[in-house]
């Protein structure tokens, strides 16, 4: 028995040359997640990272763990096909708004609604950046792509309430230029059982740059953003001046003062309400930020192997051979 | 009373074909498998055809609602569910309507006449009733008022007019076990067995069958029971199986002797189905089945599970294939072990979803983007198809690749004598996981096989990254180096023609050489197999190749088809095999073309054998109208 690997980053990176552009938001995710893995106390081996297609599906190859480069939007039904079958796996899914939300928008729901035992990690940078430059489905109502030249007519989704809709047992979002946002978060992703799902905005420096410095610049976020810590008032600005109240007239939250009955966060809270009601927070209101929602909930991948192990006490044929012989049989002399 | 004893106890007979048609809500397929177990039972050799509408219940009393279930069983070798019914019984003037060309002249027919009233002969078009018209009149006739009678034996067990009157079905089955003279005890247990639950159904169901064949031997002045000697079939063991049941179970063995998990990722196709069905049942066998949201998950989540060690399988028809295309591409890529089965049915798109077709044959082996061998294999029968599936199994996991079986919907939903396998002698099937590090690469290549390393993931110092990019020839890492692309393009192809070599010699049925040899695939070999055997008693020198191995081809293919003058490939499609065959050997041949979804006839296979044997070669083109390159 080990009781502590002597893992340390550097045997989390590949051999494998890194080719995002310079500037991709996702080398500090890269980075991020590979100081994060010696954390995990789980071996190398027994790790697997799973993505699909698009920038943040070449993740996997930077990873020095098991690793699957799928193809577009199937990212998380391959995962399902491993963890099910390899329940003592670690199984990661990278993916991004396009590969995650659009192609593979089916599976990701099933992934979340099924609760499968992965960590998922949705790299959002609202556009398509392998494919160079094309309205993603979280893109913003009318804007302008090489796609959508007068700009966008399709409204785009959250991720967050997407994911929520489908009954998510774990929520949470941060952004790639907080590092030490994104570990902590990663970290409680790492040690949720069922499907974490993270979204990380990850800027796009060549075909969407400064997607979200409205929301995370230096000089806007303490105003724009709200950092979520369970059981704690919600509060933010710089000086946390200002607190989430609830909309006494509707089922909405509003902003307040900080003191006076500020809501207290309580990502544990059985109904999925306050969390959808954080989700789809967005300006004027500050965008929630950390863990929405973490509650337990039973995986798919345990209760297939409970079944098996329920099926072996029933009766029934217990070799190939008895089985074979089932049903309506002769026999010719 | 003397008179009747005068007579004969029975008539020998050495086959019958029997077909039991009715509205889908009838109980027509229940019906008939009732009796094809029966026949199993009692030793008869048999093969049938089960033949149902799409809906589950299309309007009653139309001809769009008919559902029918054929047998043909005897006391010799049987091939095929058969081509005239010598008993058609019609629960309705639909059923009438529909199969009463197909009956035998002079067979008999068996119609519940308390159907035939005038609506429900207006509605399937019937100007006056057929029962008073003549029409009949080449046929040997039964009318009975099953309604009446099924009603009366059921009296004073409580069941409601509609309840009662569902008995009828089994009043039919007993009607046809007296004309057949067979025994009613076993199917009495049957009964009981299957309605244990609602011993009330159980008792109700007894009575009608027992009123049916106490009907049968009342008005015995209609007919002398007919008696099908058992066929004498080799000795062993029997299990009376139908094709998706056996599927599955050749699945399951190939799982248990090669110590893998077994792990299928599968969406609720028709007539694929039935196979999810039975693999769910068989959990203690390491065998776990996931049912996915789509067509395209069931196969990633198969290829993530043999990814992870286990044997991924997933199995659709047609339209579900087309759904997985890409990740089968994917799977050839990775070159991990991967079962994918097409239970075939009438296409394009939605087209026929309960009749049977073969037409998916270029879709399996030319189907995908880029350069994308994958192995095709085809099953024959209802019990060829387990050796066919462990066969597949064999293949994917010896090779490392994805293999591509192809059944259809007469094979899935048919039934035949099976004699179970010896297990031990099953061959054994070594996975061969890589569990060393030293000097690993991804795909560093078995010299003989040309398969790569299966790593299971947790084995230390083997971690290493795959997918659908190309692949370096070695390490497996990316490469867009053109030579290496080029490289790999061949050695995917190599390592899929090698698996030819692990094949047994072809085995021909009938004649070595000769006029014709007849080369057939997939659930057309019944009819085939029947064609050949009495084209040889009419004289003509003959052969019948059935192709299991559909890619790569078998390697003597070539060579035993030129022992003959003329080939001959009978299809359920518009000469797929033969374009097939002509591109890849070479080969010409005469096509026989019948996109009807139902099988073969063995007479139309018998024509065609008799006149290309009497056709000199240049004429063909013109007596074959519907070869696809004429089309083109």
């Amino acid at each position: 028995m080990t009781a502590l690997l002597p893992l340390t980053k550097k045997d989390f990176v590949s051999d494998q040359e890194v080719r995002w552009c310079p500037g991709c938001a996702d080398f500090a995710i890269l980075a991020t997640v590979q100081k994060l893995m010696p954390e995990l106390g789980v071996p190398r081996e027994n790790i697997v990272f799973v993505s699909g297609i698009g920038c943040s599906s070449r993740f996997p190859y930077y990873m020095n763990t098991y690793g699957f480069h799928g193809i577009h939007g199937r990212a998380p039904a391959i995962a399902t096909g491993l963890k099910m079958s390899r329940p003592d796996l670690q199984v990661w899914v990278v993916t991004g708004d396009g590969d995650g939300l659009s192609i593979g928008g089916n599976h990701f729901i099933h992934m979340i609604r099924r609760n499968v035992d992965l960590k998922v990690l949705l790299f959002d940078n609202r556009i398509y950046g392998l494919t160079k430059g094309q309205a993603s489905p979280t893109s913003e109502l009318g804007k302008k792509t090489k796609s959508t030249p007068f700009g966008t007519v399709d409204r785009p989704f959250n991720p967050l309430a997407v994911a929520l809709g489908a009954n998510a047992t774990f929520v949470a979002r941060t952004v790639a230029t907080d590092t030490n946002h994104m570990l902590a978060t990663l970290r409680r992703a790492s040690q949720h059982k069922g499907a974490a799902f993270v979204h990380i905005w990850q800027n796009c420096p060549v075909f969407n740059d400064g997607a979200f410095d409205l929301m995370s610049a230096r000089e806007v976020r303490d105003d724009q953003l709200l950092r979520l810590e369970h059981g704690k008032p919600m509060l933010f600005g710089k000086a946390k001046d200002k607190g989430i109240h609830v909309n006494k007239q509707g089922f909405a939250l509003e902003a307040g003062a900080a003191d006076g009955g500020a809501l207290v966060h309580d990502e544990t809270a059985s109904s999925p309400t306050l969390a959808m009601a954080l989700a789809n927070l967005e300006d004027p209101m500050p965008w929630a930020m950390g863990v929405l929602r973490a509650v337990p909930g039973p995986t798919v991948d345990e209760m297939a192997q409970e079944q098996e192990k329920q099926a072996m006490t029933q009766p029934g044929p217990t070799d190939l051979s008895a089985l074979l012989n089932q049903g309506d049989t002769w026999e010719i002399e | 009373m003397t008179k009747a004893a005068d007579r004969p106890s029975h008539k020998d007979l050495e086959r019958a074909v029997i077909r039991f048609a009715g509205d889908s809500g009838d109980g027509m397929q229940l019906t008939g498998t009732e009796f094809a177990r029966e026949a199993a039972l009692f030793g008869n050799d048999f093969a049938t055809f089960p033949d149902f509408p799409a809906e589950i219940r299309a309007p009653a009393g139309t001809t769009a609602g008919v559902s029918g279930y054929q047998i043909q069983f005897a006391n010799h070798d049987v091939f095929s569910p058969g081509d005239a019914p010598d008993t058609l019984v019609a629960m309705n003037p639909a059923a009438l309507k529909v199969h009463l060309e197909d009956l035998r002249k002079g067979g008999l027919l068996i119609v519940n006449e308390a159907t035939f009233n005038a609506s429900s002969l207006t509605r399937v078009g019937f100007l006056t009733n057929p029962l008073n018209d003549h029409s009949l009149d080449g046929y040997s006739v039964m009318k009975v008022d099953f309604d009446k009678l099924t009603l009366a034996a059921v009296d004073g067990l409580g069941l409601s007019q509609k309840e009662a009157a569902r008995c009828k079905n089994f009043f039919a089955l007993g009607l046809i076990f007296w004309i057949y003279g067979r025994e009613k005890s076993r199917e009495e247990k049957f009964i009981a067995e299957r309605f244990k639950k609602t011993p009330q159904f159980s008792e109700a169901n007894i009575r009608a069958f027992r009123a049916g064949h106490a009907y049968g031997e009342t008005v015995e002045a209609f007919q002398t029971p007919m008696h099908i000697a058992p066929a004498k079939l080799d000795r062993g063991r029997y299990r009376n199986i139908g094709g998706n049941v056996a599927t599955a179970l050749g699945l399951v063995a190939a799982g248990q002797l090669s110590g893998l998990r077994l792990f299928l990722g599968s969406y609720p196709i028709t007539p694929a189905s039935d196979i999810l069905h039975e693999l769910s049942k068989h959990k203690r066998f390491g065998v776990m089945t996931f049912q996915a949201e789509d067509e395209i998950a069931a196969i990633c989540a198969a290829i993530g599970a043999s990814f992870g060690g286990s044997l991924g399988i997933t199995t659709s028809s047609g339209p579900g294939i087309a759904l997985k295309t890409e990740a089968m591409g994917l799977a050839l890529m990775i070159e991990l072990p991967l079962v994918i089965i097409n239970v075939q049915r009438g296409g394009p798109s939605t087209g026929l979803p309960t009749k049977t077709e073969q037409s998916d044959l270029f879709q399996a082996i030319y189907g995908r983007n880029g350069e994308s061998p994958i192995p095709v294999i085809a099953a024959r029968s209802p019990a060829d198809v387990f050796d066919v599936a462990f066969e597949a199994c064999r293949i994917a996991v010896e090779y490392r690749t994805p293999v591509i079986m192809l059944s259809d919907g007469a094979i899935a939903n048919g039934s035949e004598p099976w004699p179970l396998p010896d297990i031990s002698k099953l061959p054994r099937i070594d996975p061969k996981f890589r569990t060393d590090p030293a000097n690993f690469h991804a795909y560093q290549r078995d010299e003989e096989t040309l398969a790569r390393p299966w790593v299971k993931p947790g084995t230390p110092g083997l971690e290493h990254r795959v997918g659908g990019l190309e692949k370096d020839a070695l390490t497996g890492n990316i490469s867009y180096d053109a030579h290496n692309h080029e490289l790999m393009v061949h050695t995917r192809a190599e390592k899929v023609q090698r698996i030819a070599r692990s094949f047994p010699p072809s085995t021909i049925f009938g004649d070595p050489d000769g006029e014709v040899l007849v080369i057939g695939w997939g659930s057309t070999y019944g009819s085939i197999t029947q064609a050949m055997i009495e084209a040889r008693a009419g004289g003509i020198r003959c052969g019948h190749l059935h192709l299991r191995h559909l890619w790569p081809l078998p390697l003597d293919l070539m060579a035993i088809a030129q022992r003959y003058r003329r080939v001959l490939i009978p299809e359920m499609n518009t000469g797929q095999l033969k374009l097939h065959l002509r591109g890849q050997l070479g080969l010409e041949s005469v096509g026989l073309n019948k996109i009807q979804g139902k099988p073969f006839h063995v007479a139309e296979v018998r024509a065609a054998i008799e006149s290309l044997a009497q056709t000199p070669a240049a004429t063909e083109a013109a007596t074959h109208p519907t070869q696809p390159e004429a089309l083109a």
